[in-house]
């Protein structure tokens, strides 16, 4: 296919993009379902993306995502709650009086400068969460895969304890949670309205990883994913590029966890909990190991598929007046269960596998699609089902 | 005589009670084709590994160009269990991770290939190339080092084209044939520009008219790059061709080393070789 085409064509799907996101926002208050799930998908790709930079193009089986996204999560939260709300929240311990005092001084900055306050909250939640890694990374990334794995996964749990703790209570206000996160900001004046900026926030983040991925840093990571001794034999230093590709990837989970807490408008210590690296991981999986635009796609997926296509499966149905059985509160999820086991057995490499989408690959689709169904009908058959 | 490009001093590699390398000396010098040859298992890889700094020896010394990249002397546990003999030789303990060796200009293929299977043919070469890469991750991802990427791919091209795998730089380096991934290991390792380079087996799997291509070739680079080559290798007809000098290793030890006709007569290495069918 021609380049020109291929440009054309991605900024009609972008274009299409932009008109859709202005009309929901136009139509708010009609499809609150629809905002809700497509914000929720973003903020979860960037998580996916940059969990997949570091398994699938470096080879580091890291579960640390919940931990870094909670350090997100409450830098983020801490520097946007209004000054003026903090002490309800803290009603039970008090603020911490060096916090309390940062913030009466941001409120008292000017309007134009705090309207980028916002964004650098959910800087800084991403600068917190890198320097952290580059410091547990010392450590932590000399360890081979499976230990890798646990350490990440103890270090999140840490993070967790640790906010939740007593001691932290005049800062993170400890098991209660922080509330009153405002909503999204809102950019360029309001021309770029708070039901798109996740969006847009999530479309630079990702376009940045890929960035990465694609650099000659990138090749050096992947080079590590498929042969550690030889890359090293090749000059990778593989320290240097296993705290690159930890840090890099530990600063964009913690913007998407900054972003959750403005979606969620009120986050606590059990949001990051395990289950939330395995939502990621899921995620991941299914979308395809080593495939960004697999493991966007599979957020949307996923996350529609569980808040909301599956839902149906939650309320009683009837059929006339009998009741079918087993249509209650939580079927949903062994639906979604058994959806799951479908798609790692029967596509074992995810979605995509390592494959990124293309426009020749959507050309090819009907071809391939025809190939598949249609010609294994008028094949002749040849005794047995194993073939 | 010309300059030694890498010495090894009384090298000893011992695994737990097994001495894969015992008390190895030898030096190779400037522009020279040297090959390793012993039977099976008698610790050529062990000593390239030692000498890539994939792991230290436990005893002994490598020098290149007269500097030590590689020094250790028995500790640990290996300090009651060491069987060899210089212990005290070597008090100093050198030891660089191997992508700092290959900073040094020394580069290896390996014995049971290592390409990066799932890559490009050109991308396999252009990592080699990552490791002098001036521009720093953000001007790299904005790419901002244009000139310098451009580099990079027209000398990995230059690097595919002398080994004739141009045609295949955007194949997936685990499907060419066996031969061919041969060669683009060659290639990936001159890329990291070395001035020695090691080569282990490169002629494992080759049949003899495969391998006498492949004697040509590496006289060809030695010559076109300025390379000392320092090889391990089984077919006989390629290492008597080729080599300037050989040394001999059984069960760790050297037992003869010399021109090629001298150690084709050295009643020593018959004798090693003799249990061997293979040979
Ligand atoms: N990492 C290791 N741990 C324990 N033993 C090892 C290790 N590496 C090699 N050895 C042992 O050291 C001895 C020498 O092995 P090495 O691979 O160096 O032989 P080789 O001369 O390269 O043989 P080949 O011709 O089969 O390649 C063998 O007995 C092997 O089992
Ligand atoms: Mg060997």
């Amino acid at each position: 296919m021609k380049k020109q085409t291929k440009r054309i064509l991605n900024i009609c799907i972008i274009a299409l993009a932009i008109v859709f996101l202005y009309w929901l926002n136009a139509n708010t208050s009609k499809q609150g379902m629809l905002v809700a799930i497509l914000q929720k998908s973003a903020i979860l790709a960037i998580a996916a993306v940059s969990m997949n930079l570091l398994n699938g193009f470096t080879g580091l089986f890291s579960l640390g995502q919940a931990g870094f996204m909670s350090i997100g999560a409450y830098v983020t939260s801490i520097l946007v709650i209004p000054a003026e709300n903090l002490n309800g929240i803290y009603y039970m311990t008090g603020v911490n009086q060096g916090l309390l005092n940062f913030r009466m001084a941001m409120a008292n900055c000017p309007p134009w400068v705090q309207s980028f306050f916002p964004f650098l909250a959910i800087l800084a939640g991403g600068l917190a969460a890198a320097l952290f890694a580059a410091l547990i990374g010392m450590p932590v990334l000399r360890l081979k895969s499976d230990y890798l794995a646990i350490a990440t996964l103890g270090f999140s749990e840490i993070i967790r304890a640790v906010f939740s703790s007593p001691q932290m209570d005049s800062i993170t206000n400890g098991s209660y949670g922080l509330k009153s996160v405002p909503n999204f900001p809102e950019m360029a004046g309001g021309l770029i309205p708070s039901l798109v900026t996740p969006f847009l926030i999530a479309a630079i983040c990702i376009l940045l990883m890929v960035l990465l991925i694609n650099s000659s840093y990138g090749r050096a990571f992947k080079s590590i994913r498929e042969d550690e001794i030889a890359a090293e034999a090749m000059g990778v230093n593989l320290l240097k590029h296993k705290e690159l590709a930890f840090t890099a990837s530990s600063f964009f989970t913690a913007v998407a966890g900054g972003l959750l807490a403005m979606y969620m408008r009120s986050i606590e210590a059990k949001t990051f909990s395990i289950a939330l690296t395995y939502d990621i991981l899921l995620i991941v999986v299914i979308g395809g190991i080593g495939s960004v635009s697999g493991s966007i796609l599979s957020a949307f997926l996923v996350t529609a598929g569980k808040e909301w296509w599956l839902r149906f499966f939650d309320t009683p149905l009837y059929i006339g007046t009998w009741q079918a059985p087993l249509f209650r509160t939580g079927f949903r999820m062994v639906i979604f269960s058994i959806l799951l086991m479908v798609v790692v057995l029967f596509y074992r490499r995810g979605l995509m596998g390592t494959n990124e989408f293309s426009w020749q690959g959507i050309m090819r689709f009907p071809q391939w699609f025809r190939r598949k169904f249609l010609k294994r009908k008028g094949a002749p058959p040849k005794g047995g089902d194993d073939t | 005589m010309s300059k030694t490009i890498l010495e090894l001093n009384n090298i000893t590699m011992q695994f737990g009670g097994v001495v894969a390398v015992d008390n190895l000396s030898l030096h190779v010098d400037e522009g020279e084709i040297v090959a390793l040859i012993g039977p099976n298992g008698a610790g050529k890889t062990t000593a390239f590994n030692v000498v890539t700094s994939m792991y230290p020896p436990t005893n002994g010394q490598v020098l290149l160009n007269g500097k030590p990249i590689v020094s250790n002397h028995p500790h640990g546990k290996m300090k009651k269990m060491y069987a060899g003999c210089d212990r005290t030789a070597y008090p100093d303990v050198v030891t660089y991770t191997p992508d700092k060796i290959t900073k040094m200009r020394v580069a290896r293929t390996f014995q049971n290939i290592r390409l990066f299977k799932d890559m490009s043919v050109l991308d396999n070469v252009l990592i080699a190339k990552h490791m002098n890469i001036r521009a720093g991750v953000f001007s790299a991802m904005f790419r901002l080092n244009k000139k310098e990427e451009s580099d990079m791919h027209e000398s990995a091209r230059a690097l595919l084209s002398i080994v004739g795998l141009l045609p295949f730089q955007n194949e997936i380096a685990g499907s060419l044939p066996y031969g061919k991934q041969r060669y683009l290991e060659i290639a990936r390792a001159l890329a990291t520009e070395p001035q020695l380079l090691l080569l282990d087996e490169p002629a494992a799997g080759m049949n003899p008219q495969e391998t006498d291509e492949l004697g040509e070739f590496i006289r060809r680079i030695r010559d076109a790059f300025r390379l000392t080559v320092f090889m391990i290798e089984h077919h006989m007809d390629l290492v008597m061709k080729i080599s300037d000098r050989i040394y001999v290793i059984d069960f760790g030890k050297q037992i003869s080393k010399g021109s090629p006709a001298q150690v084709q007569s050295d009643p020593a290495v018959i004798a090693a070789y003799l249990g061997e069918d293979e040979e």
